[in-house]
């Protein structure tokens, strides 16, 4: 985990250890009994401290992304529904097994459109964390998302799913009840819903548990968020023998799970800009742009037939992968 | 044989070398049976004539202890003699996203193909088993682990549209670690490209028969392994998501007897049905049978 320490009431994150100096002589200069006498120079030090930070940000190395993208003070799936959306009705039910906090569902209505959401939800304080295994998906959490999908599509309610997750619950209870199988049907599933998908991933897009719920026609990353096949702290664990904060830095550049790479290497659509210095700083922008994209997006995949959408999403993922013919057959 | 078409971004690369007495011996010694004339059994612990073993589908003829096989091992078992005829055999992986380790991928690879002689961890093709027209795909663990990166999830997924378009049984038989670390953000998307191809075949009324082996695990098992209309397992495989050591890690105590192998999957209600290696051409020809394929 990162090296965070309290300054105020904000993380200060490792890459952001320039800015702490700052802080403290601004709050030197507050703390002073003639403070307005240096109304000058602490706005200079403001304007100062706002340039650096911008400039920490615009040069992030994957692992200080995969940091951000944890900050505990990062708008969550709860946050934005709360931000973007009017009337949410939650649903909670999967009709099989139990209700899984990890994993939000519901209708909600989102500019001009009503769609369900679905989400994964990390939780807040200690109790919710815990609560929702830290955004850590049981089967059932899988199984209801996919329930409500179905709802969706009979309705013709587009779908928007929200990911933050740094993988499903590897759990003995969650093996028990399949997890490999929830996610499995999931994806087949979700690759033939009848309704338009779009998904994003709002933090973390942690391997088959990320994936799970991340099926759609247009596919998106918040600029500072991660998606890839495994953390890096578990690709150092196998990879390195060892994660430490070494061979963690690795991995996340080896990965190349940034927004910017996956948009590169062709596997999701967009990415959406976030406020300079991350969600986490001015969460009501980062709702507003996460908002636009959500409205726009929706708009251009209402105007498909069911049939081409399902058509479409099936040509997107068939074309994802990179292989070579070797000249000579195996020897066999 | 069936023909396929040209996949996405296909670039000619270099042929690899061809394997050499050495590296036939050090493939031999990775297959599971170990090296030399005896072997010792991975359960019972007992001594066993290698020959013995090997004529008996690699099965400990004392306590009936599975030995892991190779992909090529398993389709020589499975298929009728002679029957099967490979698809992209020749599809080989590429380096997308220049990964580097303790060692370059592209090393990782080149060794791995020295060990088995294959280019990737699944053979794919058309087989007849018992006389019964299929498509089969068989992984193999010892090519890295069995990892499904691009080049597995697009033999898998060029298998399900050729059995689709035959109207053919499907039978994958998996045995994998789960998605290549590799490739990253690639391998991960493999997982949606092969479920989103059963999907289709799934509309077709295909019948796709998913044989679980030890081990399966990960990506491969929440993709394409769990999503066989009828999913056998071999005894004692394991199967699960999360790797046992993962698993121990996060609830912090020792993990129950048998958990997560083939008997527990089928008591949970995740296989149908755990078939000794020695019954598996039989029950997969009377499952075709009784779906009329």
């Amino acid at each position: 985990m990162a090296k965070t320490s309290r300054y105020g009431s904000t993380y200060t994150l490792a890459f952001e250890q320039p800015v702490i100096e700052l802080d403290k002589q601004i709050q030197l200069l507050k703390d002073r009994s003639n403070s307005a006498a240096y109304a000058d120079e602490l706005a200079g030090l403001e304007t100062n401290r706002k340039r650096l930070l911008e400039k920490l940000y615009q040069e992030l190395t994957p692992w200080d992304v995969v940091m951000v993208a944890r900050h505990p003070q990062r708008p969550q799936t709860s946050d934005y529904i709360q931000m973007m959306c009017h009337d949410f009705c939650e649903l909670h039910g999967d009709r099989c097994f139990g209700d899984d906090p990890a994993i939000i569902t519901g209708f909600g209505r989102i500019g001009p459109h009503k769609i369900m959401i679905i989400g994964h939800q990390k939780g807040r304080t200690t109790q919710e964390k815990i609560a929702c295994h830290f955004g850590c998906a049981h089967p059932e959490g899988y199984r209801k998302a996919l329930q409500k999908m179905k709802l969706a599509e009979k309705f013709g309610l587009p779908i928007l799913t929200l990911i933050d997750t740094p993988g499903a619950y590897p759990g003995l209870k969650a093996e028990e009840r399949g997890q490999a199988e929830a996610i499995a049907v999931n994806l087949r599933e979700m690759s033939r819903l009848r309704t338009p998908i779009v998904c994003v991933v709002i933090g973390e897009g942690g391997s088959g548990g990320a994936l799970g719920i991340g099926v759609g026609d247009r596919v998106a990353m918040l600029r500072f968020a991660w998606y890839s096949v495994i953390s890096p702290e578990g690709c150092a664990a196998i990879l390195w023998k060892e994660s430490n904060e070494q061979t963690n830095i690795a991995a996340a550049s080896a990965l190349a799970l940034t927004s910017l790479d996956n948009l590169s290497n062709g596997l999701i659509d967009d990415v959406i800009p976030e406020p300079p210095t991350g969600a986490h700083r001015d969460p009501q922008a980062a709702a507003k742009q996460l908002q636009m994209w959500i409205v726009d997006r929706i708009r251009e995949l209402k105007r498909f037939k069911p049939e081409t959408l399902v058509q479409r999403r099936y040509e997107k993922l068939r074309k994802i992968g990179e292989v070579a013919l070797a000249g000579t057959p195996p020897s066999h | 044989m069936l023909l396929i078409g040209a996949t996405n971004r296909m670039t000619q690369v270099p042929s690899q070398s061809s394997t050499d007495r050495t590296d036939l011996r050090s493939a031999r010694a990775k297959k599971g049976v170990p090296e030399g004339l005896w072997i010792r059994c991975g359960q019972c612990a007992t001594m066993l004539f290698r020959k013995l073993v090997e004529n008996n589908l690699c099965v400990c003829p004392d306590c009936q202890h599975h030995f892991r096989i190779s992909g090529e091992q398993r389709v020589q078992q499975l298929t009728d003699p002679g029957s099967f005829e490979p698809f992209n055999a020749t599809m080989a992986p590429v380096d997308p996203l220049g990964f580097v380790d303790l060692r370059p991928y592209p090393e990782r690879i080149a060794k791995a193909q020295r060990a088995t002689g294959q280019n990737d961890a699944v053979q794919t093709g058309q087989a007849y088993i018992k006389a019964r027209r299929v498509v089969l795909a068989c992984m193999d663990f010892n090519f890295l682990g069995g990892s499904m990166g691009s080049v597995v999830g697009e033999k898998i997924t060029q298998a399900v549209v050729v059995a689709g378009e035959h109207d053919l049984p499907l039978v994958i038989v998996s045995c994998s670690g789960g998605a290549r670390m590799m490739e990253s953000g690639f391998s991960l998307m493999q997982m949606a490209k092969t479920a989103s191809a059963l999907a289709r075949f799934d509309d077709q009324d295909g019948l796709f028969i998913s044989v679980l082996t030890d081990p399966t695990t990960g990506g491969v098992t929440a993709s394409f392994a769990m999503l066989g209309d009828v999913i056998l397992a071999e005894p004692k495989a394991l199967v699960g998501f999360a790797g046992p050591r993962v698993i121990k890690q996060t609830i912090h105590q020792e993990l129950p007897e048998g958990f997560q192998r083939a008997e527990f999957l089928l008591e949970c209600g995740f296989v149908d049905r755990v078939v000794h290696r020695s019954e598996l051409r039989t029950e997969i020809s009377r499952i075709i049978d009784y779906a009329g394929k």
